[in-house]
Formats: C-alpha cells, sequence, structure tokens
C-alpha cells in the first residue's frame, strides 16, 4: 500500500516540469562548480607534490563540492516536499486517501517514500560526478560511500521536515517558505555554537550541518545516523498526528 | 433480521462551539436508496464526512456492515466509496491511470485491477476517455470519474455528496439513471438540495435543517400524505361556490374563466368531480394532477420558523 502511494507521488513529481528542471538545474550548478574544483586540483597538486600526509582528490574535489550541494538543497528540496501534503488540501483530493482503507500513518510513510525516492534519484545523480574521476585516478572509496550515505541521511531529514510543514498548510508557498526557515535554523543554529564555548555542544549538536559535516569527512558515527533517524522519525510522527488531528478540527 | 449496512446513533458533530449537526439517529437498509435534503449548510456535507472517516464525530457512534468506524476503519472504509463534494480526481492523471491508481489504494489485486477498471468505466460511461487526462474533461466527466472512483471496489455502501452540480441537464438525467442502477443491489446515500433528484432516484427522504433530522419518510408515504392539488378545466363551468360544496373538495382558486385549481381533501380521489361534471354538464376536458409535493413540504419546514413535523 505504501508503495502504491509512493510510486503515485514520484510519478506525479516527475509529470510536472518542476522536478526536471530542478534536476537540471543542480547539475549543471554543481557539474560547473566540479569542473572548478578539478582545475583547482590541478593547480594545487604540484605544489603538494613535496609535503606529507597531504589532501587527496576527494578531500579537495568532491568534499566542498558536496558542501555545496548540501547548502544549494537546503534551499532546492523545500520546492520538492511543498506540494506533498499541501496541494492535495487544497485540490480536495485528500479525502481519496482518507476515505480508502489505509491508516494515517501508511499515507505519510507513502507520501515520504515518494519523497525518498526523488532523493535517491538526485543523489545518485550527483555521485556520477565524483565517480567519472575514477576514469583518470583512484579515490578513497570508503569516504565516496560515507559521503554518499550522508547525503542521502541529509536529504532525508529534510524531506521529513517539508513534508511535516507541507502538512500544517494548504498553500504550497507557505510551505515552502517555512520549511525552508526551518531547515535553515536548523543550519545556523551552530554559529552561536561555535563563537560562545558554553552551551557549544548543545547547539552544535542540534545542528543538521555539524552531522553532515563529520559524514562528509568520512567519520561514520552512529550517533550521526541516531541524529538523522530521530529527526527523520520525529517529523513523520508529528506529519501523521497533525493528519490525524485534522478529522477532530 | 433487519440489513441495516449504515447505522448512525446520536451522532454529533461540534466545529468549535458550532455545531454542525446534532443527535442525528438513522439507519440504512440494504438495497435502498437514501435522499439527504437540506438547504445550504444544514449539515449534509458533514454528515457524509462523518459517516466516511474523513471527519471524527464528537459524539456518537457510526457502523457500516456492523464495523464501527471508529474501532475498526479499514474494515468499514473497505465497505464504503464516496465521492465528496469536490471530486477527488488528480488533473495530471489520465483516468485509466487514476482509477488504477484507486483500484489499488482499495487493496485491488494487481491482477483484477484491469477488470475492476473496465467495467465502472463500462458502468460510468466513460469508455471513450480512458485515455484522456482528467483535468482535459469536462465537469460532467470529472464528475463521473468522481463516481466510478467510489464504484472501483464494488462497495455494498456508496455515499454521493451532491452528485448533479454543475451538470448539464442530459448528464443529470444521466446520473440519476445510473444513480437508479447503483440502488438495485447497492445501498447508497445521496445528499442535494435539488428536490425532483429526490422524487426521480430515492426510496427514502429525510430532511435536515440546523444539523436536526426533522422529517424521514418513505417517497410512496410523502406521495400519498401529502394533499394533493389538480388543475381542472370546464366548458360550462359552475359558480366557484357549486365547487366548493363539493365533498372531496377542501378549497377551489379560479385561475381563469375556464380553469380551476382544486385542493382534495386527504384521501380524496378525483373521480367524485368527474362524476359531478358529467352529472351536472359541466363540460369537463382537461384534469391535471399537480405534483409539487415534495418542493411545499420542504419548504414549509425548511424555512418556517419552527419545524412543523417532527
Amino acid at each position: 500500500m505504501i508503495w502504491v502511494i509512493a510510486r503515485r507521488e514520484i510519478g506525479a513529481m516527475f509529470l510536472s516540469p518542476l522536478a526536471w528542471i530542478i534536476l537540471a538545474v543542480i547539475q549543471t550548478i554543481l557539474g560547473y562548480m566540479f569542473l572548478t574544483n578539478v582545475d583547482t586540483f590541478f593547480v594545487l597538486q604540484p605544489q603538494m607534490m613535496h609535503l606529507e600526509n597531504t589532501p587527496g582528490v576527494t578531500d579537495i574535489v568532491i568534499t566542498p563540492l558536496m558542501q555545496l550541494a548540501a547548502i544549494i538543497l537546503l534551499m532546492i528540496m523545500p520546492l520538492i516536499t511543498m506540494r506533498s501534503i499541501a496541494e492535495e488540501k487544497r485540490n480536495r483530493t485528500l479525502s481519496l486517501l482518507v476515505s480508502a482503507p489505509l491508516s494515517m500513518t501508511e499515507i505519510v510513510l507513502g507520501k515520504y517514500l515518494g519523497l525518498l525516492l526523488f532523493v535517491f534519484i538526485l543523489v545518485s545523480m550527483l555521485m556520477l560526478m565524483p565517480l567519472s574521476l575514477y576514469l583518470g585516478t583512484s579515490l578513497d572509496t570508503g569516504k565516496l560511500i560515507s559521503i554518499y550515505l550522508g547525503m542521502l541521511l541529509l536529504l532525508a531529514a529534510f524531506a521529513a521536515i517539508g513534508l511535516y510543514l507541507s502538512s500544517l498548510t494548504s498553500n504550497q508557498t507557505i510551505a515552502a517558505v517555512s520549511s525552508f526557515g526551518a531547515l535553515l535554523m536548523l543550519w545556523v543554529i551552530d554559529w552561536i555554537g561555535s563563537s560562545n564555548s558554553e552551551g557549544q555542544s548543545l547547539m552544535a549538536y542540534l545542528s543538521i550541518m555539524q552531522h553532515h559535516h563529520s559524514m562528509l569527512e568520512g567519520i561514520f558515527d552512529s550517533a550521526d545516523i541516531a541524529y538523522y533517524l530521530i529527526l527523520i522519525c520525529g517529523f513523520l510522527g508529528l506529519t501523521i498526528r497533525q493528519l490525524d488531528r485534522e478529522r477532530l478540527l | 433480521m433487519s440489513e441495516a449496512l449504515v447505522q448512525v446513533e446520536n451522532l454529533s458533530r461540534y466545529y468549535h462551539k458550532h455545531r454542525a449537526i446534532s443527535h442525528l439517529n438513522f439507519t440504512l437498509n440494504a438495497g435502498e436508496v437514501l435522499g439527504f435534503l437540506g438547504p445550504n449548510g444544514a449539515g449534509k456535507s458533514t454528515t457524509m464526512q462523518v459517516i466516511t472517516g474523513n471527519l471524527a464525530p464528537s459524539e456518537g457512534q457510526i457502523s457500516i456492515a456492523g464495523y464501527d468506524i471508529l474501532e475498526a476503519p479499514r474494515e468499514a472504509k473497505r465497505r464504503l466509496g464516496y465521492l465528496p463534494e469536490h471530486p477527488p480526481v488528480y488533473a495530471d492523471a489520465g483516468v485509466d491511470e487514476y482509477l488504477g491508481y484507486c483500484a489499488r489504494l482499495h487493496r485491488i489485486r494487481r491482477h483484477q485491477v484491469g477488470a475492476a477498471v473496465a467495467k465502472v468505466k463500462q458502468q460510468c460511461g466513460l469508455t471513450d476517455v480512458g485515455d484522456r487526462l482528467i483535468g482535459n474533461l469536462s465537469k460532467g466527466y470529472q464528475q463521473r470519474v468522481g463516481i466510478a472512483q467510489a464504484l472501483i471496489h464494488d462497495p455494498p455502501v456508496v455515499i454521493l455528496d451532491e452528485p448533479t452540480v454543475g451538470l448539464d441537464p442530459i448528464q443529470i438525467r444521466e446520473i440519476r439513471e445510473l444513480i437508479r442502477s447503483l440502488g438495485s443491489e447497492r445501498s447508497v446515500i445521496l445528499s442535494t438540495h435539488i428536490l425532483s433528484e429526490v422524487q426521480a432516484t430515492c426510496d427514502r427522504v429525510q430532511i435536515i435543517r440546523d444539523g436536526e433530522l426533522i422529517y424521514n419518510a418513505t417517497i410512496d408515504m410523502l406521495e400519498r400524505s401529502r394533499d394533493t392539488s389538480i388543475l381542472i378545466a370546464l366548458h360550462r363551468p359552475p359558480a366557484l361556490q357549486v365547487l366548493h360544496r363539493l365533498e372531496a373538495v377542501d378549497n377551489v382558486e379560479a385561475l381563469d374563466k375556464f380553469r380551476f385549481r382544486i385542493i382534495l381533501k386527504p384521501q380524496a380521489s378525483p373521480e367524485a368531480l368527474v362524476e359531478a361534471s358529467v352529472q351536472q354538464d359541466w363540460g369537463l376536458y382537461q384534469l391535471i394532477p399537480e405534483q409539487q409535493s415534495l418542493e411545499d413540504l420542504f419548504i414549509e419546514l425548511t424555512v418556517g420558523d419552527d419545524a412543523p413535523l417532527a
């Protein structure tokens, strides 16, 4: 059942030009940045020949690229998630799902799985760029896998937050703006953490980017995974609760 | 043994402090078409949303074929087909694709989906538009897709919220025929504020006002119980008082020199009029029974300050 809804979701995304345009824009910008980073590497490479413990091509090309990708996607993901529930509310099609023999949990998980499929396509396409380097050099495969998983988890968390905010309103623009605000807040919350030492660890811990950063560095820490999973489950739970509550209003 | 498919007991629903429906009680029997009649804002749609589990009741119980909508929602919803006021169709999907999706949502097995879709398309007259986008269809066709969606899983209970709104007269007639044909094998609840629709399609009518049920009767009973008025035309009419004095006549109104509207006494037959005309040579050449009883009743019940009938 969840799968039926998810298939419809991903199908509907690609029926509108939005998903295609988003994929194209991201791929173009990051492709350009990728080439710039490769250029930088060629400039740096002769200077680093004599040093010990130099950063490899993965650190110089791919890690900064994915950091940039995370920032861009923070702005883009709300555009993907905004329609998922808000549009159904606006068009009053939600009652099709509610009247079917499905629980709210199945409906929300179906919607979320649809978003995850999109995230998977998006990140896999981004990863093609680093993979193309295998043609000319060798990469740190372990680090690459960590980066891939890190991007997937980060976007999965973005999607869960976006889905929740989309369930609060029937207006897609409001859903997009509020999810963008929420994601940005989770990002900048560690700025206070890095500027004063008191309470630093808490704020740093709450920040979504801190956890992402360590995975980009190739550190696969179960605490980071737990952070993402808690975030995702929490927001999915809130979404289910929200939709259930609306029947009572 | 009663075959109540839908049982609503003491149902109330509040929006914050505003009371939308209060203490509704009714049942729907197998094979019955129930018309739910009321002015706009009387609580028809709310009642339907509560029955289908789209809204939670504030008080009371609803069971569908013996399953409580709150305690066993899955089993109850499986037996329900629902067309909301706005058909819940995706404008960006094709008709076949959409109906296939609905079939899967209702847990119809993958290999049976095609047959189920073909069957409802045939029932609802959608066979020619299978590959068109729903968004490009006319309102009437979208409405039919909405009805097809409610029938796809072959439910014993079908709930239609104003199914003929926005359709042209031919489409209205087609949809009514469809609803009638549904009534032979399913139970249908139909909400509307169009009176002739109830007379044309329903077995039983319930009138709701301000969230309260104020009238409940079968259509047959309704038609028999009301005063019947007839129009007659006479070539050689007698004085008005002569007509007035006839035993079967309750009231007479002269429309012009030759034509009269006659309100018969309850249970009286127009036969007496014909006999009198023959005996006294009035030259009766027209006798038309007037059927607007439901409209009268509706206005009497819903416009009046207090409810005259219980």
